[in-house]
């Protein structure tokens, strides 16, 4: 093994996370920027635990609303209903529509609680300066980030629903005020995936590794 | 901090540390984005300008595009989720297929001007925020839904937009952005006291 540093960081320089090139750091404290592409230049993402943070708490604060009130309201001339996210699944439930059941429930109730989960145990990795599984620790964050988008799902699931079916007086669906929660941890939680640097997770685990020879 | 090897097309360099792909070769880059995003620009122009779904119940029909569901939202009081599916579903995409034509058109001299730079920058925003595909599966299940009390016509718009999905995936597969900023102009033109080598990279995972 040989001693050099293994990050661009470890031997003083800049990479440019648009452009790729590497350089050396403007003089000074002043923020320098990338020769080729004109952007900031940073060691690390700026202040990124801290706004992970914010964006997980964030999100996990509206979790709470967009699982309680409903997302759907169906008028029929027999009177109106109103459905959560999880009620929608269970009405999904048939002998042949199981399998998109089954993707919903996927995508609006198990994703979004998973990502809150596995980013609030990616920063507590980073603040305890975890040296351990570091390689499952960025592939976790890797799977999160492809994933999250496909919450969106019910989302779209609504919004058409309720375009559709504008049939007064028989039958009118309404989106309810879940809806608005229910987006906004989608949003939240790509928030935060994007302001979290991944590089942390090997920081750490190199300057420990320093630390204990 | 990894220096690349030169790679033959098709060939790709993996980061050290945790195995994201680096930079992958692909043969002709530029023609073959620019020929995808033409036709994606065809397909989205269409997507949005015919009826996505319709649907008869008891003699009754009504039918949507994918800017009419906005307008629902809009007409429903739930503004912001509006904005937010009106940003996804066809704000973004558009920019998307907008700035890779515009950085393919300027990709094409030799050495590319500064402005395709300010787009490759910009670039993955308007990729992260794109979500045709998801609003695809959307649709499906809204469609599965409804099919249960009324009769579901799929609209011309649900076909062109699968194809979409197909197109821009492959737009984007096709793209090599490190092969532009091998060849672009710089912003400082004289940069030799701060660069390390050109064909070095950390890992942006």
């Amino acid at each position: 093994m040989s001693a050099a540093p293994s990050s661009a960081m470890g031997w003083g320089l800049q990479s440019c996370h648009v452009c790729g090139l590497l350089s050396r750091p403007a003089a000074g404290a002043r923020q320098g920027r990338c020769p080729r592409c004109d952007e900031m230049l940073d060691f690390r993402k700026h202040a990124s635990i801290e706004r992970t943070w914010a964006f997980v708490i964030a999100a996990a604060i509206c979790y709470i609303p967009a699982n309680v009130l409903p997302v759907l309201t169906t008028s029929t001339a027999a009177g109106s209903e109103s459905d959560t996210i999880l009620q929608g699944v269970v009405l999904l439930w048939s002998p042949t529509g199981w399998p998109l059941s089954l993707i919903v429930l996927f995508a609006s109730i198990m994703i979004p609680s998973a990502k809150i989960i596995a980013l609030i145990y990616l920063l507590i990795g980073v603040h305890r300066g975890s040296a351990t599984n570091s390689h499952q620790r960025v592939r976790l964050y890797r799977t999160v980030e492809f994933i999250g988008r496909w919450s969106m799902v019910d989302v779209f699931v609504d919004t058409f629903t309720a375009a559709l079916v504008q049939l007064q007086p028989l039958m009118s669906v309404r989106p309810g005020p879940g809806l608005l929660f229910f987006a906004m941890v989608v949003v939240l939680t790509m928030l935060a995936v994007e302001s979290f640097d991944p590089r942390l997770i090997w920081d750490m685990a190199s300057a420990n590794e320093v630390q204990h020879g | 901090m990894q220096r690349l090897p030169p790679l033959e097309p098709g060939e790709s360099a993996r980061c050290p540390q945790c195995d994201e792909e680096m930079w992958r070769r692909r043969d002709d880059p530029v023609n073959r984005t620019l020929a995808l995003a033409i036709a994606a620009a065809a397909l989205f122009v269409v997507a949005n300008s015919v009826p996505m779904l319709g649907l008869t119940v008891v003699g009754r029909s009504a039918s949507t595009t994918v800017f009419g569901g906005v307008l629902d939202l809009w007409a429903d009081r739930q503004e912001i989720v509006a904005i937010l599916v009106l940003f996804t579903a066809i704000v973004a995409p558009g920019l998307q297929i907008a700035m890779m034509l515009a950085i393919a058109f300027g990709a094409r001299r030799l050495h590319p001007r500064r402005w395709v730079g300010v787009l490759i920058r910009h670039h993955p925003a308007a990729k992260t925020w794109s979500m045709i595909e998801v609003m695809m599966l959307g649709v499906l299940v809204a469609l599965t839904k409804i099919a249960d009390y009324a009769r579901v016509i799929p609209g011309i718009a649900l076909f062109v937009l699968g194809a979409l999905v197909f197109v821009l995936a492959a737009m984007e597969a096709s793209f090599d952005p490190r092969d532009v900023w091998q060849r672009i102009e710089w912003v400082d033109r004289a940069p030799e006291a701060s660069i390390v080598w050109p064909d070095a990279e950390e890992a942006q995972p």
